[in-house]
């Protein structure tokens, strides 16, 4: 019963870090850049909907709503602003200013709320489901079943709408899908656009399941959904999510059987050991050309 | 008037000057055979005029647009698709799908299905391969795709850079047979080739591009009998 319990609290994790590996892993294969300050959009993410629920008292609903609104937007000015200026730049360059832009998110909600974490009252409103012995969180149940439908909605949006074949085509080929009429500036936009809202969604069902927030939630939480993104094989939507759920059950078992201490420690050692068996990820794949 | 006029276009390429001040016209209805070496600029040609390279000076007009100032995605919706130097297919995705995003700019869909059916009577190996992951098919179904893709679109030109290039002889040919086809069905044709000889063979006009200008021009059954050309380009003595 422990380990289901366990299996489960990894679960829930793992979702959240899908959920943010998702966002890694599109903007990495439309624009072919780590956005390192995507960690930090999920804190952004929190404080709004905190902000909107505790000052201005509204529904829950709305606050995600609004949380989700202005994580896409931010994600699309943060593009417009720091990275487009440098899409022939090295991507070392790109790469820095990405940490640059992390620290600033850092910093801004820093001195607007403080260095210190504040509490976070879940807004889910189902209690803990109990089957048996067993109990699960409705914290958990609900992070899981909207990760779930949000991965179903994106498959569907990529594989159905000409915007999302249009992304597909901007991913291959940026020239190519301009010689077919798309419009790549809008489509890396709208790419940024979509991680930054589904980091935001991940960024309220982190507060709800862990209780509090704070300006640097999203940069641990971040990397380890960066290492997930890698571990599934980065570019890919499917890989993103066995990504997230493989490490959040790796660290919940980990803290709960070998050593809270080392958990992080043996998820990087996952990661170590994967690239070097299978240096594309779970999913990835290399690349052949033809000639 | 021309239905392309380009007029003194000159391009660099990093920095060198690739392009030294070019001039050339298409008319309705014409196949017109860009050839030279390797290196001329024949390619940064076409990229200039579809927009994915920008020009130091000079005019591209297109059906009285002024294709310098046109955004590179809005080209094709005028009526101009390019099928690029290397194919540039989507690898990773069908033969359908690639299909469809030839025609992403148009919204009949009564129409987009009915330029498929022609696309699939022109290149019957597609349609028996429309599932088909792109990337798995042969050299020479790369190339009718990347055709095909283009004329998905509608276009009034295409463009088509080194369609030869990497085949095997018998797909030289039926590629060559098939831009023959697309010509007669009244579809302008602008031809970028490396194989002078066959280049010239469907070609009504040709321009002769040497290291970045244009060194000669004139019908294509001329110039397949200059002395200099065939001794340059068609390897005769």
């Amino acid at each position: 019963m422990e380990f289901i319990s366990q299996f489960i609290n990894g679960l829930n994790v793992g979702s959240i870090y899908a959920l943010i590996a998702l966002g890694y892993t599109m903007v990495y294969g439309i624009a072919k850049m780590l956005n390192f300050a995507h960690g930090d959009i999920i804190m952004v993410g929190a404080y709004t909907v905190y902000v909107c629920l505790s000052s201005a008292n509204m529904p829950a609903f709305a606050a995600v709503l609004i949380g989700i609104v202005v994580c896409s937007l931010l994600g699309m000015v943060i593009e417009k602003i720091a990275y487009k200026p440098l899409r022939k730049a090295s991507p070392l360059a790109v790469l820095i200013t990405a940490i640059g832009v992390s620290y600033f998110l850092q910093s801004v909600a820093q001195l607007i709320f403080g260095s210190r974490e504040v509490s976070f009252q879940s807004i889910i409103p189902l209690g803990a489901v109990s089957i048996g012995e067993l109990k699960i969180s409705g914290e958990a149940v609900v992070t899981m079943a909207v990760t779930i439908l949000i991965m179903i909605l994106l498959t569907l949006f990529i594989n159905k709408t000409k915007a999302g074949s249009a992304m597909l085509a901007v991913s291959e080929d940026k020239a190519a899908a301009e010689l077919m009429g798309i419009n790549v500036n809008r489509t890396i936009s709208l790419t940024f656009a979509i991680g930054s809202g589904l980091a935001a969604i991940a960024g309220v069902l982190y507060a709800c399941s862990y209780g509090f927030i704070g300006p640097y939630m999203g940069s641990m939480t971040g990397i380890k959904a960066f290492v997930a993104a890698v571990l599934g094989g980065i570019g890919s939507i499917p890989g993103a999510m066995i990504g997230g759920i493989l490490l959040g059950i790796i660290e919940s078992l980990s803290k709960a059987y070998i050593s809270t201490r080392l958990s992080d420690a043996i998820v990087f050692g996952v990661l170590i050991l994967v690239l070097v068996l299978r240096p594309s990820g779970i999913l990835g794949k290399s690349r052949t050309e033809k000639v | 008037m021309a239905m392309l006029t380009v007029k003194d276009l000159k391009v660099n390429y990093g920095m060198i000057q690739a392009i030294k001040g070019v001039s050339f016209e298409v008319e309705e209805g014409e196949v017109i055979a860009l050839i030279g070496a390797n290196g001329a600029g024949k390619t940064t040609i076409l990229h200039t005029v579809t927009g994915l390279l920008k020009a130091v000076s000079g005019e591209i007009t297109f059906d009285g647009h002024n294709l310098l100032k046109t955004p590179a995605h809005k080209i094709v919706s005028l009526g101009m698709a390019h099928v690029p130097e290397g194919r540039r297919i989507f690898q990773e995705l069908s033969v359908y799908d690639n299909l469809m995003l030839g025609a992403y700019t148009r919204k009949d869909k009564a129409g987009i299905a009915e330029t498929l059916e022609t696309v699939y009577t022109r290149f019957p190996r597609l349609q028996e391969r429309k599932k088909q992951i792109a990337g798995t098919l042969s050299g020479g179904e790369q190339q009718m795709l990347a055709m095909g893709r283009a004329l998905m679109s509608k276009p009034r030109i295409i463009l088509m850079d080194e369609p030869s290039m990497g085949l095997s002889p018998l797909f030289v040919s039926e590629i060559f047979d098939i831009i023959e086809k697309i010509s007669k069905s009244g579809t302008t044709v602008l031809l970028v080739e490396q194989n002078a000889k066959k280049a010239l063979s469907i070609a009504d006009r040709a321009y002769v591009l040497e290291t970045g200008s244009i060194v000669m021009s004139g019908k294509a059954s001329e110039l397949m009998n200059d002395p200099s050309v065939k001794k340059a380009y068609l390897g005769e003595a």
